[in-house]
């Protein structure tokens, strides 16, 4: 389990882990979890259109998860924008579905990119995969506290100076950035449960912000790793166990919440 | 006033919220067409006491009763407007299906209005003068209309009482004076008592016939002239409190300044700023 | 009388209205439409896409399910929609961050659950386009029996909104002014979840589980675009989803002819139509006052809601 190819997956696993811990803490502080549910899918025609052309699926997948976050902070100017979001969803999948039947591909790999698969990246790959990993949380360090304010309230950030609609298409860049990171390993379908689960049980375990990344990253490290041991253990899909501890850990953040004494305020503290 | 016609009897009314005292023994009463604010500083308890008259929060002791309106055409005798409701542009809303909520929203099925419904939704719009603006977009309106609006609602269904949450908060000086105008020819015509909450009082000064004067809890009520008195509020609010008149404006000041009262004032930002 | 014959002939291909699994798909996706524009009326302004989106994804997991353990799908996908349903709403969330938390997670859920049931589906062999078929739609491999369970599904998800039209108008307005006048506001937010889920459900099996949100959003956010009347917005939605439906069908059926041999998914024109139907009316100029006037205003309230 540790030796060989498996190598491979364990790097790969702790990227995806830390790039999804840190920018999910900011999608659980920004509510922008159907954003980071739409951006991966959106991003998933990506991967069948470059099976259909022949590029490297990396690019396909990075082109369109960019072209989403465009497409989505583009249509939200003049649309309530969980509805921008769901039509965004809505115009790529059916993309996806052209392409899909254009490229015939097999069943196992439609369910592989959807579900994830813990071979997904290759051994060339890799420095892509590290490259982007690096960039994506480095935007995030740069950015962390005009974000920070921007999340609170979008005007205060405006009087400090920043510009909120740029700093939501910066964010939203950065996570597609890290979907297409995270996509080939725990599936489109999956990429949002590892970035809101681990998040938000942080969120209800502390309230500084540097800690809270801190600790989302390690319950995001504990998941990937627990969910790719197991996949490998019991032959089962990736994203199950993904998609079951991202609910646990959520679970568990709230009984934490409910138990925990109760903090001086307890409104400001739901408030990060 | 005659015992027994009154429209709002708050008798003697507790309340606590998760084991917090917020209200003690508060006591007063309203009369048809009587227009009452009450008044306080920002967590004083203004709105629990709205929410207890609308029967939202059970009281610990005391009891709120308010009568029925003779003609009988909805659940309850109050119309209500709560605080700083935002207003989504996007909902397909004209003014118009606002205020034909206020009469029927609880009802089932698909509005099928008759032409009497319509008469009295075009003619409580007039009454709130916003007939201009009757079949424009909820969200799309100013705040002072939207104000008017929702005042339409609530007083459709012709209530016996209706109770404002800060209706003057985030309006400019017209739009309030606008409003107070307003609210208090409502009162008169329809015979409703109006019950406003707000931090300051003295946009309604002219309006208003009785006063219910929040502090620590515990409520001055009366007549205006009555209750915002030196030795009044001095008492209500346990320390020293001057009311002092300028220039037809009442000013309240908390004077002595011990650390206590220092304390106090930092909770209470409206009357500091009238510090001078 | 030829020539109008002939211009027939060239939009519906031959054998269109003859074939067995197109009536099929006509009917069911025309009653999918219907429910779906209704629902989707309140979705949309009480900010539900997400939840709607949702319980899409969610009900896979009850359609996968059905095909491993050989039950009838509209039973699997209703009744996980539903369960995701009373879930979400049992979970009593007022603040809108926290909701949408809420519906990530039973989200999360639901697809870890969809990934095992499809990793049976495949593996077992039986139903290895089971994958494809649920989460991507296989309009034209419905069978005729599935039209009358979806037709109830789908009535009673349209007589239920309906019969609310009130009351959930004035709690979309506001949640305080409908308490004031009596309404149980979380009993009414049940019901209507409830409807939701089942016109979410209806349409996962139509165009597919991650498509389905784009018959219930993509209808009623054009029609709300158009007209001021929530009423007029949920005739004209069905309207619009209906067209899109039914177009989309056609367009598939004559896709044959194009590409010989091989049919373009029917999932991608439905919504297609659908989002050119929307870009249609955006790019008109009818409702540009509102649209500024609304952005002015609207930006806070828009974040809020997502």
């Amino acid at each position: 389990m540790f030796t060989g190819f498996m190598t491979n997956t364990w790097v790969a696993g702790t990227l995806v882990a830390i790039v999804a811990g840190v920018v999910g803490f900011f999608v659980v502080i920004r509510r922008a979890a159907f954003a980071a549910h739409v951006l991966p899918l959106g991003a998933f025609p990506g991967a069948a259109a470059a099976s259909l052309l022949g590029v490297n699926e990396l690019v396909g997948l990075v082109t369109f998860s960019v072209l989403g976050a465009l497409g989505i902070s583009h249509l939200a100017r003049r649309e309530r924008r969980d509805v921008a979001t769901a039509l965004w969803l809505a115009v790529s999948l059916a993309l996806g579905t052209l392409f899909l039947s254009m490229t015939r591909q097999y069943p196992q790999q439609v369910y592989s990119l959807l579900f994830g698969e813990i071979l997904g990246v290759s051994e060339g790959a890799m420095i892509s995969v590290a490259a982007l990993s690096i960039t994506a949380v480095v935007t995030i360090g740069i950015l962390f506290r005009p974000l920070l304010l921007d999340s609170i309230s979008p005007e205060l950030c405006q009087a400090a100076g920043g510009s909120s609609r740029r700093m939501e298409l910066a964010f939203l860049g950065v996570v597609a950035l890290s979907t297409a990171i995270v996509l080939p390993v725990v599936g489109a379908l999956m990429v949002f449960s590892l970035m809101v689960g681990p998040a938000s049980c942080a969120r209800a375990l502390t309230d500084e912000p540097r800690s809270a990344v801190l600790l989302s990253v390690g319950l995001a490290l504990a998941t990937v790793w627990s969910a790719i041991a197991l996949s490998y253990l019991s032959n089962w899909p990736v994203g199950f166990f993904v998609g079951a501890l991202g609910a646990l850990s959520y679970a568990g953040g709230r009984i934490y919440r409910r138990f925990a004494p109760a903090p001086s305020s307890p409104r400001a503290a739901a408030a990060i | 006033m005659k015992t027994g016609s009154e429209v709002l009897l708050v008798d003697h009314v507790s309340v606590a919220l998760s084991g917090r005292s917020v209200l003690r023994d508060i006591h007063f009463k309203l009369a048809p067409g009587e227009f009452c604010a009450l008044i306080g500083a920002n967590g004083s308890g203004k709105t629990t006491l709205l929410k207890t008259i609308l029967g939202l929060v059970r009281p610990e002791a005391g009891a709120v009763s308010v009568a029925r309106p003779a003609e009988r055409d909805g659940a309850t005798g109050i119309g209500y407007v709560p605080q700083r409701i935002s207003l989504d542009p996007s909902l397909p809303l004209r003014a118009r299906d606002v205020v034909s909520l206020g009469l029927d929203g609880g009802r089932l099925g698909l509005p099928l209005t008759s032409r009497a419904h319509r008469a009295r939704i075009d003619q409580m719009l007039s009454a709130v003068g916003v007939a201009d603006f009757a079949d424009r977009r909820i969200g799309d309106l100013s705040g002072g209309q939207q104000q008017r609006v929702l005042i339409a609602h609530a007083l459709v269904r012709r209530p016996s009482l209706l109770l404002l949450d800060e209706p003057l908060a985030n309006l400019d000086v017209r739009s309030t004076a606008e409003i107070v105008v307003l609210l208090r020819r409502l009162a008169t015509d329809y015979h409703t008592a109006v019950l406003l909450s707000a931090h300051d009082m003295n946009p309604l000064l002219s309006a208003m016939d009785r006063i219910v004067y929040l502090a620590n809890g515990c409520a001055a009520a009366g007549k205006p002239e009555e209750i915002v008195r030196t030795e009044v509020l001095s008492q209500l609010y346990g320390y020293h409190i001057d009311v002092v008149r300028v220039h037809g404006r009442v000013v309240v000041i908390a004077a002595g300044a011990p650390d206590e009262i220092h304390a106090a004032i930092a909770k209470d930002p409206v009357h500091t700023a009238e510090i001078p | 009388m030829t020539g109008m014959h002939m211009l027939l002939g060239l939009i519906f291909s031959p054998g269109f209205f003859a074939n067995a699994p197109v009536r099929t798909a006509l009917l069911v996706g025309g009653g999918t439409a219907v429910a779906s524009a209704v629902v989707g009326i309140f979705a949309v302004m009480r900010g539900q896409s997400f939840a709607a989106h949702a319980l899409g994804d969610v009900s896979s997991a009850g359609g996968s399910a059905s095909y491993l353990l050989g039950v009838s799908p509209v039973l699997g996908f209703i009744g996980l929609g539903v369960l995701a349903a009373a879930s979400m709403e049992w979970a009593d969330v007022q603040d809108a961050r926290e909701r949408d938390l809420v519906t990530g997670v039973v989200l999360g859920a639901g697809l870890a659950l969809t990934a095992l049931f499809l990793y049976f589906d495949t593996t077992s062999g039986s139903a290895s386009g089971a994958v494809v078929a649920i989460l991507f739609g296989s309009m034209f491999t419905l069978p005729l029996s599935i039209a009358l369970p979806a037709g109830i599904a789908g009535a009673i998800a349209v007589v239920t909104t309906v019969t609310l039209y009130r009351p959930l108008l004035l709690s979309s307005l506001s949640a305080e002014l409908a308490t004031a006048q009596g309404i149980r506001v979380r009993l009414l937010g049940f019901a209507h979840a409830l409807a939701l889920a089942l016109a979410v459900s209806l349409s996962a099996m139509t165009v597919g589980a991650i498509l389905s949100p784009a018959l219930i959003i993509g209808p009623a956010a054009t029609a709300l675009r158009l007209v001021d009347r929530p009423g007029l917005a949920m005739a004209l939605a069905a309207l619009l989803g209906l067209s899109a439906v039914w177009g989309g069908i056609l367009l598939a059926y004559d896709s044959y002819y194009w590409t010989p041999g091989h049919g373009w998914p029917v999932s991608f024109f439905i919504v297609s139509l659908v989002f050119l139907g929307y870009v249609g009316v955006n790019v008109a100029p009818r409702s540009r006052a509102v649209r500024t006037a609304g952005h002015a205003t609207g930006h806070h309230a828009g974040c809020a809601q997502d």
